[in-house]
């Protein structure tokens, strides 16, 4: 047997099995290795700058010492607020119709493509949307722009996990709500969307993570704002912003907060995720 | 007698008007959630029609040469988009070429030769980061990675590189981490999760007999990825790449802080540029009559050319997933 077997061949081919491992170990770890890198970089400095200030003070004037992040923060929270609230029934039902109503439709195959697109567009056209629809041409510069660009870019997340997961709903349920007599909506409502409950709740945690960090939208639409204001039809203070325009700047302070904003954001970002995976994951088991 | 028959004509018709109603209601259902979906749908032709309209003083004036014309001139009101669109690609281009082969290894990686056990942790690290907000990946360009790069990247090469002809003016260039290149870096960076998670579900299509047919006949792992999970998942790795490209091309954040900025037409590696999103980002602010126009110009151009390489993508990860099913 032995002698049937081409050494030559055999050792080329082992060589070219323990390049091809070796490279993609190492492609892993140098993958590893600056994803790490940046987020060492990011919680030492992020974590340097957290103190009590962030959470209490308002952003600083150029050029005046200290402040805080407490008008960005809380922009930040409502813009993202409100932008889920009205991304919620809409990606749902959005998503409802895809799957119970959508398989033999040509419109919903469009839609299903279209959305899959509007997952990755660019967010900064989605802002100059904004702009061209709500800021130019009524409202100026407000809350509320900054808030309808969010929900742009949220309902495509949520239209699309709610599909997956209602996807994931076995037939035989909705045959059986169906041979009792129920309605569709009802048998939509009630049994599939409470059966795929975990997985669409994960979506929308996603959604929240997602524009959570998103600045480019905000840029031309919620602009950003000095002082405190709750008055969301005015220009507002947001985090992604502040943290923008804070880095580009001369001032030690500002660069010191944009540090712990960035750190404030992604760790919200990371949590949101983290929390999706768990509660997806206890859901489906249990 | 009389009286059942009754009963139950009138049940019948009871019957009868309840299935009409909820006829209606479902009716009304499917046309509300309808609705809902179609949003997507107006959202779209609304960005397309709002961006053309607002860019249309520009189209007006430069015609098609707005394309390839190179000048950005804000004071004399001359506007192109050659210098955007170039920074745009090559910062783009460059990022693919330094995170595919990486995003690549690290599927295989995950997918053949991990032990099963670091599997999930690594696989869900690698997803969780790749959900970092962008801005993170600028941050750490601006004020790590630029002043890096110019010291042990970009002075080392001039000095080996810069005097040699025809590469030596790639390398040339103000030493200051700034430019093309290092935006690319930068850009890798933020796309190398994305598309390492791409691809590594895109492996997990292979259906598992293929596989263990061809250890059965002797295969070592690497020609088993080439040979037959790479062939197997080819369009799907086109697809994840092109979703990376997508992202890479639309970025605002982890370019503008380290492109550099400048309204010129890039001649080296090193040399500062610009990129449809990073000039919309700086300039919009300011922005009046024409020059606006321009950006809005500008933004429609990279709506359509990201949305021109999302599409394939799509097309390509659809194909794949239909081929899964044999």
């Amino acid at each position: 047997m032995a002698s049937n077997m081409n050494p030559d061949l055999y050792r080329r081919r082992r060589l070219a099995n323990a390049w091809g491992m070796a490279t993609s170990m190492a492609a892993m770890a140098v993958g590893l290795a600056v994803l790490l890198w940046i987020l060492v970089v990011l919680f030492s400095n992020g974590f340097a700058a957290l103190d009590w200030n962030i959470l209490t003070r308002d952003t600083p004037a150029p050029g005046t010492e200290g402040g805080g992040l407490r008008n960005a923060i809380v922009g930040s929270a409502m813009m993202v607020g409100l932008a889920v609230l009205v991304a919620t029934p809409v990606g749902i039902f959005a998503g409802i119709y895809l799957t119970e109503f959508g398989d033999q439709s040509k419109t919903a195959e469009v839609t299903r493509f279209v959305t899959d697109i509007m997952l990755s567009a660019p967010s900064i056209v989605i802002g100059l949307f904004v702009y061209a629809i709500a800021v130019a041409t009524v409202g100026g510069f407000s809350g509320f722009a900054g808030s309808l660009a969010l929900t742009l870019i949220a309902v495509p997340v949520v239209m699309r996990t709610t599909e997956n997961m209602l996807r994931l709903v076995p037939g035989s349920l909705r045959e059986a709500a169906f041979a009792l007599g129920a309605p569709r909506w009802k048998v939509s409502l009630a049994v599939t969307l409470r059966a795929a409950r975990s997985g669409v709740i994960t979506g929308l945690l996603l959604a929240l993570a997602r524009i959570s960090g998103e600045t480019a939208p905000l840029l031309f639409t919620a602009l950003n704002n000095q002082f405190f204001n709750a008055d969301m039809s005015e220009p507002m203070a947001n985090l992604p912003v502040v943290i923008f325009q804070f880095a580009m700047s001369p001032y030690d302070n500002w660069i010191r907060l944009a540090w712990g904003g960035a750190l404030l954001i992604t760790l919200a970002v990371l949590l949101l995720n983290i929390i999706a995976r768990v509660f997806f994951r206890d859901r489906q088991s249990g | 007698m009389q009286t059942s028959q009754e009963q139950s004509e009138r049940s019948g018709e009871h019957m009868l008007a309840l299935i009409k109603r909820q006829r209606l209601q479902d009716g009304i259902f499917h046309r509300l959630t309808q609705l809902f979906s179609l949003l997507v749908l107006v959202a779209l032709a609304g960005i397309i029609v709002s961006l053309f309209i607002n860019a249309w003083p520009t189209f007006q004036k430069f015609g098609v040469r707005f394309l390839w014309y190179v000048e950005w001139d804000i004071i004399n009101g001359e506007f192109g988009a050659a210098i955007a669109i170039v920074g745009t690609l090559a910062s783009a281009g460059l990022a693919m070429l330094m995170a595919v082969p990486l995003a690549f290894g690290i599927a295989v990686f995950l997918t053949e030769t991990c032990p099963v056990w670091l599997r999930r942790p690594l696989g869900t690290a690698i997803e969780l980061l790749a959900a970092v907000p962008s801005i993170i990946y600028g941050m750490f360009g601006l004020f790590v990675f630029a002043p890096l790069f110019a010291d042990f990247v970009q002075v080392p090469l001039r000095e080996l590189l810069g005097g040699m002809p025809l590469i030596g003016i790639l390398f040339s260039g103000a030493p200051n981490g700034m430019g093309i290149l290092a935006a690319g870096i930068v850009l890798a960076f933020m796309v190398l999760p994305f598309v390492a998670a791409v691809m590594r579900d895109v492996f997990e299509i292979t259906p598992p007999i293929l596989r263990e047919s061809a250890y059965g006949l002797g295969c070592t792992t690497w020609e088993v990825v080439r040979k037959v999970v790479l062939p197997y998942t080819q369009k799907g790795v086109i697809g994840g790449i092109m979703l990376g490209l997508g992202r890479a091309l639309g970025e605002t954040m982890a370019v503008t802080f380290v492109i550099g900025n400048a309204n010129r037409l890039p001649t080296s590696l090193f040399s500062p540029g610009t990129s449809i999103a990073s000039t919309l980002a700086n300039e919009f602010g300011e922005a009046t009559d024409l020059h606006m126009s321009s950006l809005f110009a500008l933004g429609f151009l990279l709506f359509a050319i990201t949305f021109v390489v999302l599409a394939l993508a799509k097309l390509m990860i659809s194909r794949a997933e239909k081929a899964k099913g044999f």
